[in-house]
């Protein structure tokens, strides 16, 4: 009897759960009226959706949520398992094998398998392909030589598979930041399958499917792009969000109103003159945090005043970066003196602090105007130099204020600024004499800071500077980082690179002049937005209350 | 952008009087507009006010104890202040609006003033050897000037400034070269009407060449239509640039116009309001200023038309 | 009337073949290119890009392959946003732009007819007084400094209206950016109306038809707008032009999804392939609404006939 009775009550139950849950699965699919946007605004149109073919932050954003590496980040920026279950390193420290999770696969329902990874590294390196970003893969096995096409059998790539669910990566050297790498985009998996149908139009909406959280449903090229939720995705049960707009708006100014006007619950940046208006009005949803990037003048060393290293000290001297940040800009962004941004990873010990960084500005204003005399420039012999950026206008305001900085040491500043393309174009070529550029760390290890001022390879008929746009050159300085590079120990290996920091800074080779912060608007209603020093944010750990 | 004299229409229907009439009313039609022109007050009162602007512009930064570039640390984004000397306020990299005003006002009135010039010197070269030669030559010029008329102008000199970066040359050059196709009309009109007179029949005879009988006996007689002409087109010129550098394509820093001192305001309207309103009065009282005398000058090219 | 249609397209095509041809070149002498970026590529990943584009090709030789594919009406790839066409890209924002040109056109137009009639009827009264005024803030008001009041007015503090944005497809998104780009457009044939009419009203006809006892609206309706309307009409093929540059600016306040925003940002960056492709468009574009308000002025002007 009370046998029946439970059975009766215990069938009873689950038919009500079914019932219940079959109800909420209607609610849910009926859509709109439940499911949650998020309205994110991106910045400009991405150049592709095509992970191995993007290099910015506004095209990260989008991938990132709709791709996942070995690897992924958490909320804070720390990369944690993504596509992997678990890893086993070698004792060298130069062969990682990666076991893939069981429940994977793409939007599509078709599995997620260890060819994927390998396909996608392959591509990533294939020279036909023309990857920008290439080169941040170049620490495994033969990466290099495929790219330059030296290797032509791309099967000899360090990444391979061992069966459906495991992929070993080996790699030319121990690489500390090896899984921080594996989190950035370079290194995420394609739609083997996809590929092999269509090749490279993959990408286009008809055709693309994805591992990620979300998959890109709808592109409107200068207006929006559209991802739901995947289902499929292994941590589907706790993804909140059903739905993410990223918006197109270019104009800061623009996207901040339609903030203001309820539109957008994110922006990715805001104007720096709408702080304070953001402070009082709309407390604590700005959000202004350090992150890993340097913005610097680069002073080319080619032309005769500024090989000399007197010229190049009074002119970093003589800058007062303490002002830049709290007053030029308005959103307190910390003075560089130092060439690798506080909060770098496998950088243990003492940051880079110059001495004449706590001088009396007054003093060492003299001191410039006194090494300028000494290098044989004054008031009746000014320096001219010209100085370029690229047109923006942060860039210009710093400009501005750095060449009235520099009047007193009798240096003539003429300013001239250009597109991106061409001013960077103008850098490369060694076609400047000061230059602004700006470094954002593609991955947080200090190294790729400080390969920055690493001299040139000859190639062929020149020397490549790759993007040591000063030709800063220190023989000593090479070999440090050369050292730091086979160098297991972690702790010795950041010594080594500090002494290169050094290096480079006492001789002045380049001018840093602030670390750079990131600048976010959040609403109120979003929570799980975590500011971290990689600026990377997942749709996957935000939700949205009404 | 244009359009706010309605110089096209304006010009247009001068340029078919000038050539329909005989050469000696011809110049009269000109002499008779300027002088209905100086009995109009609207339109007196804006010269003169005009005169006052170009003359604060031009002499008024000698008595302005900043420098358009130089940068007052202590005072960044501070409103309007007397004390400090700065009367308009200071900018975010503490440069005195006053100064940066006056520069600006200046520098629009000079790529105005010089862009209307290259398009006068084109118009008058253009218009004078169509109307000089007439005939096929002037049938087939006259045709591409009509088709030209219809072409998206403000796109080649958007791509002319992103190319080759943002000369002030660059702007006059660029600007002027649109704007020269309603000067060719007029010149042409004025050119034929005259080249039927004596003395030039006379220098025809007399084995000058085209070129010599252009320069010495026909640029002389333009000078009236190119006040006229000058009138209608700089302030759509000072729109154009301001146009412009809203997009980014403005004057090279740390010189300044009044459309890129406007553009830059507008972004900050709300937390630095001085930023926008001063430039924008500026530029109001200017082009309004402009507008009253061009309808001054249409009255009195066109009387009826009341 | 069609042998006229006819030759003003062929006098259109050469000049539209020497504006694209013009551009190419310009666009190719201009420094940088549109594979500079931040970091520098490597010489071999350039190297390849620059052959995927034909770009590694002598010029006049590029120019020929432009010239082709465009004869076969290909507008080829675009460099920047590369995983569409720029076919594909003009494609999506084309409906949009004429869609928001028309809408001011056609309201730019009437409501400027309209007010210039009202004035010239009531010439030197109040509402010829508020129209000049109206006309004047129209006119000497940049448009981008309207866009940005009405955006922070209506979208930020009353939020009566979307600040900007496309993507729910509601007309409330269309309100501001039509106000911006059709106020100038509407002052300026209002001015033009209102001189016109003035003149037609102390014509002698319009007197006589007053004379013969004709109510005043008929006389207007019947004798009155046709004539007036003239000057108006040859207007609008110029007024196109200020359309289109007004939309460019309009696009970028209010982000809407045109082609006016990718010019720009094309030209920027280089994208040979899209600015070109949007030039052709635009002339295209512009070229043959100026044949239609030429034949609209054929049609209103009897003494005018098709040269």
């Amino acid at each position: 009897m009370s046998n029946l009775k439970e059975t009766i009550i215990m069938q009873f139950a689950t038919v009500l759960k079914g019932g219940l849950l079959a109800g909420f699965m209607a609610m849910a699919m009926s859509g709109s009226a439940l499911a949650v946007t998020l309205n994110l605004h991106n910045g400009g149109d991405p150049r592709t959706l095509d992970p191995h073919q993007v290099s910015g932050n506004w095209e990260d954003r989008p991938v990132s949520d709709y791709i996942e590496g070995l690897m992924t980040l958490d909320a804070v920026g720390s990369p944690i398992l993504g596509q992997a279950a678990s890893y086993d390193v070698s004792d060298d420290g130069l062969v990682y094998t990666f076991t893939l999770r069981d429940d994977i696969t793409w939007s599509d329902g078709t599995p997620v398998t260890a060819r994927d990874f390998v396909v996608g590294a392959q591509r990533m390196q294939d020279p036909a392909k023309a990857a920008d970003y290439a080169y941040l893969m170049h620490f495994i096995e033969n990466a290099e030589a495929i790219n330059s096409g030296e290797i032509t059998d791309f099967d000899e790539l360090g990444v391979k598979a061992l069966d459906d669910k495991t992929v070993e990566i080996t790699l030319n050297a121990p690489t500390p930041y090896l899984l921080a790498a594996l989190a950035h985009y370079t290194a995420y998996p394609v739609p083997a399958h996809v590929i092999d149908e269509v090749g490279d139009q993959w990408t286009a909406m008809e055709n693309i499917v994805g591992n990620g959280p979300y998959t890109p449903v709808e592109w409107v090229p200068g207006s929006f792009i559209r991802s739901v939720k995947n289902e499929n995705y292994y941590d589907a049960a706790n993804v909140q969000i059903d739905e993410v707009i990223y918006h197109i708006t270019e104009d800061d100014n623009a996207a901040l109103n339609r903030y203001r006007a309820g539109e957008f619950d994110i922006l990715s940046s805001f104007p720096a003159d709408q702080y304070q208006l953001l402070q009082d009005q709309y407390p604590g949803e700005a959000h202004v945090a350090p992150f890993l990037g340097v913005y610097y003048y680069v002073m080319n060393q080619t032309d005769p005043a500024l090989a000399d290293v007197r010229v190049r000290e009074a002119l970093s001297i003589s800058i007062n970066r303490e002002v830049i940040g709290p007053d030029v800009l308005g959103t307190g962004e910390l003075p560089a003196y130092g060439w690798v941004p506080p909060g770098t990873s496998n950088y243990e010990g003492e940051a880079y602090m110059p001495d004449w960084a706590s001088e009396d500005y007054g003093a060492r204003v003299e001191r410039a105007q006194a090494l300028m005399e000494e290098a044989g420039f004054g008031p009746d012999n000014p320096l001219n130099l010209q100085l370029r950026y690229n047109t923006n206008e942060n860039h210009r305001r710093i400009a501005v204020a750095i060449g009235a900085m520099w009047e007193p040491l009798g240096v003539n500043i003429e300013l001239f600024n250009a597109e991106v393309g061409p001013h960077y174009d103008a850098l490369q070529a060694g076609d400047f004499q000061i230059g602004r550029a700006g470094w954002l760390m593609d991955y947080d290890d200090a190294s790729n800071m400080l390969d920055l001022l690493k001299s040139g390879v000859s190639q062929g008929d020149g020397i490549n500077w790759g993007n040591n746009y000063g030709r800063y050159s220190n023989t000593e300085y090479d070999a440090l980082l050369a050292e730091a590079a086979t160098e297991l120990d972690l702790e010795a290996r950041a010594a080594l690179m500090h002494e290169a920091e050094a290096i480079a800074m006492d001789e002045f080779g380049v001018l840093p002049i602030y670390f750079y912060v990131s600048k976010w608007v959040v609403s109120p209603s979003i929570s799980g937005f975590e500011d971290n020093a990689v600026d990377r944010h997942l749709v996957r750990y935000m939700s949205k209350s009404e | 952008m244009a359009g706010i004299t309605r110089k096209d229409e304006t010009l247009s229907r001068y340029a078919d009087q000038l050539e329909t009439l005989d050469a000696p009313k011809g110049r009269s039609l000109t002499d008779d507009a300027l002088r209905r022109l100086f009995a109009n007050k609207a339109a007196m009162v804006s010269v003169f006010i005009l005169g006052a602007i170009v003359l604060i512009a031009f002499i008024g930064p000698y008595f302005v104890p900043w420098s358009y570039s130089t940068v007052d640390w202590t005072a960044i984004r501070k409103p309007p202040d007397f004390e400090k000397l700065h009367y308009l306020g200071t900018d975010q990299n503490g440069r005195d609006l006053l100064a940066r005003l006056l520069q600006g006002t200046q520098m629009s009135l000079i790529v105005a003033a010089v862009a209307t010039a290259v398009s006068v010197i084109i118009g008058i070269v253009y218009g004078a050897i169509a109307g000089y030669f007439g005939g096929r030559v002037d049938a087939i010029m006259m045709r591409f000037v009509d088709v030209m008329y219809a072409l998206p102008y403000i796109l080649f000199v958007i791509i002319l400034v992103v190319i080759f970066g943002r000369s002030p040359i660059l702007l006059f050059v660029g600007i002027g070269a649109i704007e020269w196709l309603t000067m060719a009309r007029i010149v042409r009109g004025q050119t034929l009407s005259l080249k039927e007179r004596e003395f030039i029949e006379a220098a025809k005879a007399g084995g000058a060449k085209p070129f010599t009988i252009i320069m010495r006996h026909i640029v002389p007689n333009l000078a009236g239509p190119v006040v006229i002409y000058a009138t209608l087109t700089i302030p759509e010129i000072i729109i154009t640039e301001s146009f412009l550098s809203y997009l980014g394509l403005g004057i090279q820093e740390p010189q300044t116009s009044l459309g890129t001192l406007i553009s830059e305001g507008a972004q900050v309207i709300e937390v630095m309001p001085w930023l926008l309103a001063f430039p924008a009065v500026m530029l109001v009282l200017l082009l309004l200023c402009l507008s009253y005398v061009g309808d001054g000058l249409r009255d009195a090219l066109d009387p009826k038309d009341r | 009337m069609l042998t006229y249609v006819l030759r003003r397209l062929a006098s259109i095509i050469p000049v539209a073949f020497i504006a694209v041809t013009a551009c190419f070149f310009i666009l190719r002498l201009a420094p940088g290119g549109p594979f500079d970026q931040e970091r520098a590529l490597p010489p071999a990943i350039l190297r390849n890009l620059r052959a995927a584009y034909d770009l590694d090709q002598p010029l006049v030789i590029q120019y020929f392959i432009y010239i082709g594919r465009l004869l076969r009406g290909d507008l080829g790839p675009s460099m920047v946003v590369q995983d569409f066409t720029v076919s594909q890209l003009l494609a999506l924002g084309l409906p949009f732009s004429l869609m928001l040109g028309l809408f001011a056109f056609v309201i730019a137009t009437v409501a400027g007819i309209a007010a210039g009639t009202i004035a010239a009827v009531n010439q030197n009264k109040w509402p010829d007084y508020v129209l000049v005024l109206v006309v004047m803030i129209g006119l000497i008001i940049p448009n981008f400094l309207m866009g940005s009041i009405l955006q922070l007015v209506f979208g930020v503090y009353l939020r009566w209206l979307p600040a900007g944005g496309w993507q729910n497809g509601s007309m409330a998104h269309l309100v501001m950016p039509v106000i911006v780009l059709a106020w100038p457009h509407a002052a300026r044939i209002s001015r033009l109306m209102r001189g016109s009419m003035i003149e037609v009203l102390g014509s002698n006809y319009v007197r006589t038809a007053k004379a013969k006892g004709l109510g005043e609206r008929l006389v207007l309706s019947r004798h009155a707008i046709k004539p007036a309307l003239i000057p108006v009409v040859s207007y609008l093929g110029p007024g196109l032009s200020y359309l289109l540059t007004g939309s460019l600016i309009v696009e970028q306040i209010f982000s809407l999804p045109g082609i006016g925003r990718y010019f720009i940002n094309a030209a920027l960056s280089r994208d040979y392939g899209l600015v070109l492709g949007t030039v052709i468009l635009y002339m295209a574009i512009i070229l043959v609404l100026n044949l239609l308000v030429d034949l609209a002025y054929a049609w209103l002007d009897p003494k005018v006939r098709y040269r």
